[in-house]
């Protein structure tokens, strides 16, 4: 199926990663929240490896049910991480960026 | 003849294979959707464990961000030789076939040579498995798992171009092994993949 159809335009894809790489470090240095900053890493890394597995790996050109399975891990992922929940509301949360040590004593 | 072709067309199976050309690109697919997880797993775990640190560092403050933006950009660059590589034979372009495996090849170890030089620096600094000067010591393990599980998987796929590109060298590729070389480029591709993944969690996140 793979060679029956028309070859896709992969040095346009390059460029498209290579620009979706270069807003990603830009985004990191925004001065915006970090939530939306993570948002948008991720909404970029999910466009750059949903290029990669269309196009290179050719899955657009493929059997629909080919690519369920491709997808299959993701889903997996997101009930993984909807497992992992309890777990993690039931940890201390502080913001990463500096340690806040807290003045009072206990 | 024609109950030949009677015979023939009753055994012909109900629906069409999901990849006609060989079963081994299926197999491909299973397995890489099996990988997927693994890495899929490692990241929700490294997810969930930093979340619940109080003194988790920012990687961009410790790690490299310009050498691995280098070294994805290299993954990148190797994984379109690696589909002008397939092209190539897929036309019967032996030639083209193996310039652009061993572009594709010298990529991988060039990747693996950056990362070997970046862990090497990180260890100096004083990142282990066990250790980590700038918090959370979880963040050193998880690291290491991390970048090492898809390191390996970048050897595993250098050895496997590899055997490829000694064959082409050889002679003794053609036209009708493209569907070889379309398998093992799905691999690589994956590889690249993962690292896009790895980057903005690991790394920029």
């Amino acid at each position: 199926m793979a060679a029956a159809h028309k070859r896709p335009n992969y040095i346009g894809v390059f460029w498209w990663l290579l620009a979706l790489t270069v807003i990603e470090i830009a985004v990191i240095y925004l001065p915006i929240a970090r939530l939306l900053i993570g948002i948008l890493l991720v909404g970029l890394a999910l466009s750059k490896a949903s290029l990669v597995a269309m196009y290179f790996m050719h899955l657009k050109f493929e059997a629909r049910t080919l690519g369920l399975i491709a997808l299959t891990p993701l889903v997996l992922c997101v009930l993984l991480i909807f497992a992992l929940l309890p777990d993690l509301s039931a940890t201390p949360h502080r913001t990463t960026e500096s340690p806040q040590v807290s003045a009072s004593p206990h | 003849m024609s109950q030949v072709a009677a015979i023939t067309t009753a055994i012909e199976p109900a629906e069409s294979p999901l990849t006609p050309e060989s079963w081994g690109k299926l197999g491909m697919w299973i397995f890489l959707a099996a990988d997927a997880m693994s890495f899929g797993a490692l990241l929700a775990g490294y997810g969930a464990l930093r979340y619940g640190s109080a003194d988790w560092p920012m990687p961009a403050n410790v790690l490299g961000i310009g050498l691995t933006a280098f070294m994805t950009f290299l993954l990148i660059c190797s994984s379109v030789t690696m589909v002008l590589a397939l092209a190539a034979i897929q036309r019967g372009d032996l030639r083209g076939l193996r310039t652009f495996l061993l572009l594709t090849v010298l990529g991988g170890l060039m990747f693996l040579g950056m990362q070997a030089y970046e862990w090497t620096h990180l260890i100096h600094r004083g990142l282990t498995l066990t250790g980590n000067p700038f918090g959370a010591k979880l963040f050193g393990t998880t690291f290491f798992i991390i970048t090492g599980f898809h390191g390996a998987h970048v050897t595993g796929g250098v050895i496997y171009l590899s055997c490829y590109l000694v064959q082409a060298l050889l002679g003794r590729v053609a036209q009708a092994n493209a569907n070889a070389i379309e398998i093992a480029a799905l691999y690589w591709h994956f590889v690249d993949l993962v690292w896009i993944l790895v980057f903005t969690f690991v790394y920029l996140l």
